[in-house]
């Protein structure tokens, strides 16, 4: 089954929850939405599931609009972040909720239910379970409980809101592979929501990232991480340290760094300059970047850099030149991408350590003038 | 030194303790054995003959009536306001929540007052319906109408925390499962808030049928007709028929006793099954 997000709007008052989304979900797809919270990740995931409607545009599922179609009609499979299990039923009642109300056409015979309740315990692991209440099982256990309600109908899309928001970090990273592997085993689609990108990163086939209702960039983890589509995204995906820089012509001049100039396919202009920690070379000689710290553990080497009031730790790998402390150095960006400079504030990454002003062409050619 | 302090804490405490049953016994206790005693006067006889009398029996009847109208109306009308107010945000919310508490602040001689202006002999809508032939005020249908809007309240006021507590996402995931609205309320939204339910159906039943001021205003004090109990207790005190009088209002005692059993019985329920929701 396929998934079709058309030119979705949804504003709660005056914000706008979603703000013009569109986004094709193949059959079999495992994707993440990821964003911030407020980015519009969860009221999208509502959307799609009937809980909440949209302004304008709409959702078609296997070729069928949406628009129309109640919460209870759409066969869509929904985990709630907090599970949301019938707190007065058994375990094994909350998972056959979905088929006994279904009208008497449609609903399997009683032993039928019991059946397919006690093979979807047995697949979630957690068979001995199901005359247990939900106060009475620990929070993986529940995760899976919620999971088996939703799979119990037979679900053409499965919905995850924050699957693993409530859980503690151990029982989280073995939930993640798991849930992968029952994805992949049923031949489900799947839309999981979450603000962690390792998580995104980790288990999805693509990654959503949203940001104030509109989306960012979809890609598959690795692309997302190596080609990030602006400098929000950047940010988001991973540690990143920034720099000012003025575009003219196609390369760009890094504020405070006279002899870096980057290529880039930015319009003239203010503009910025990120790169992860890993990727800055330290180079030999006098420079204008001083070494603070140097701390190694095991194999691992880092220097904290302080450059122009800021400071940020870079990895360096073994076997590479590196500055004891004290030193100054140079600092190699040609990893860096250069991002036009976000036009609205929101939209500025936190540069890890302080914000930053846009620069001026005119203070951009003092500083340069006086190098 | 220390000591001493100690010591002092404790008298006072022994003090304050001893006032306060003292308190207790003589606002609360004495009252309940004095309207027993005042029944048992001329024996378990005395107490026959009072309840054996049509009047009295007429006032039982028409009490259980009142309730038997004004109990479920509420229960189902408080139930959907609660569930309004707990699952929507629309305007004029708080608006709705202060008319619903409105019955508890106002005094209930007013209370009944205003149906009397509304459907009394000189009042908006009187001559209208008594040109019908339709009586509400000294009648049965204003003793309903007036109890209703003194209990409505208990319900409401006690569904609204619990449900907001509770929050939607159980309803939402019955409908994402497949169940219809009624479904949903019948599978879901009701058993979750049973303990509640019965708990404001209690106090709404127990206020029902020991309302006076209200009652007072709407009935007319027709024997045999328009009194409920506690109208019943007053006129028979005023007629120096002491034992009819406090046989009654031991009824009523015994109606209060029980309330309070259950309610604290299902206090513990609702206190143990999901920690203090009230």
């Amino acid at each position: 089954m396929t998934v079709e997000l058309r030119n979705l709007h949804k504003s709660f008052g005056n914000v706008a929850a979603l703000d013009g989304v569109s986004l094709t979900i193949e059959r079999g797809e495992f994707i993440a939405l990821l964003g911030p919270s407020g980015s519009g990740k969860t009221t999208l995931l509502r959307v799609m599931a009937g809980l909440e409607f949209v302004d304008s545009g709409d959702i078609v599922i296997d070729e069928c609009s949406m628009h129309n179609v109640p919460a209870r009609e759409r066969g869509v499979g929904f985990v709630f972040q907090h599970y949301a299990l019938f707190r007065h039923m058994t375990v094994a009642r909350n998972i056959a909720f979905g088929l006994e109300v279904r009208p008497r056409s449609r609903r399997p015979p009683a032993r039928g239910i019991e059946a397919r309740v006690q093979s979807l315990l047995n697949l979630m692991e957690i068979g001995h379970l199901g005359g247990r209440y939900p106060e009475q099982i620990s929070g993986g256990q529940r995760q899976r409980v919620a999971l088996a309600r939703a799979l119990a109908i037979e679900p053409k899309l499965l919905l995850l809101d924050e699957p693993f928001g409530a859980l503690d970090a151990k029982v989280r990273k073995s939930l993640r592979v798991w849930l992968r592997e029952l994805h992949e085993r049923m031949g489900l689609t799947s839309i999981f929501v979450t603000h962690d990108q390792a998580e995104a990163m980790e288990m999805a086939d693509r990654v959503a990232v949203l940001r104030t209702g509109r989306i960012e960039q979809v890609d598959a983890p690795a692309r997302l991480y190596a080609e990030p589509a602006n400098a929000f995204v950047h940010e988001f995906m991973g540690e990143s340290v920034q720099f000012r820089c003025l575009v003219a012509n196609g390369r760009a001049w890094v504020d405070g760094l006279p002899d870096i100039v980057l290529p880039c396919r930015c319009p003239s202009g203010p503009a910025v300059a990120l790169i992860r920690p890993h990727e800055i070379g330290l180079l030999p000689g006098p420079g204008p970047a001083r070494v603070e710290a140097q701390h190694h553990v095991g194999p691992l080497h880092r220097a904290r850099i302080a450059l122009d009031g800021r400071v940020f730790d870079v990895p360096i790998p073994e076997g590479r030149w590196w500055p004891a402390a004290g030193q100054t150095c140079r600092l190699d960006l040609s990893s860096a991408r250069v991002y036009p400079w976000p036009s609205d504030a929101a939209g500025l990454p936190r540069g890890g350590d302080r914000e930053l002003d846009p620069p001026t062409p005119a203070a951009m050619l003092i500083e340069e003038s006086s190098a | 030194m220390s000591e001493a302090a100690t010591q002092e804490t404790q008298a006072t405490r022994a003090a304050l303790t001893i006032l306060t049953i003292l308190l207790l016994v003589l606002l609360l206790l004495l009252p309940l054995v004095v309207v027993f005693t005042e029944a048992f006067k001329r024996g378990l006889g005395g107490i026959v003959e009072a309840l054996a009398e049509p009047d009295a029996i007429a006032a039982i009847e028409l009490t259980l009536i009142v309730a038997a109208v004004s109990v479920p109306l509420n229960t189902v009308c408080g139930v959907a306001a609660a569930w309004c107010i707990a699952r929507f945000r629309f305007p004029g919310r708080g608006l709705l929540i202060t008319l619903i508490e409105l019955p508890l602040s106002v005094s209930p001689v007013i209370s009944g007052l205003v149906w009397v202006l509304l459907f009394g002999a000189n009042g908006w809508l009187g001559p209208a319906l008594d040109r019908l032939g339709v009586r509400i005020i000294f009648a049965v249908p204003g003793l309903i109408l007036a109890t209703a809007f003194v209990t409505f309240p208990f319900v409401a006021r006690t569904l609204i925390p619990l449900m907001e507590q509770q929050g939607a996402a159980e309803e939402e995931a019955a409908l994402t499962l497949g169940a219809s609205g009624w479904q949903t309320f019948r599978r879901v939204t009701l058993p979750n808030i049973r303990w509640g339910l019965l708990y404001g159906v209690l106090l709404c039943n127990a206020r029902a049928m020991g309302e006076f001021g209200a009652v007072a205003v709407v009935s007319g004090h027709v024997l045999g007709q328009t009194m409920t109990m506690p109208l019943q207790v007053e006129a028979l005190f005023n007629d120096y028929d002491w034992v009819g009088a406090f046989t009654i209002a031991g009824l009523l005692a015994l109606l209060a006793l029980l309330t309070l059993a259950v309610k604290a019985a299902l206090e513990w329920r609702i206190g143990e099954r999901s920690g203090a929701l009230l």
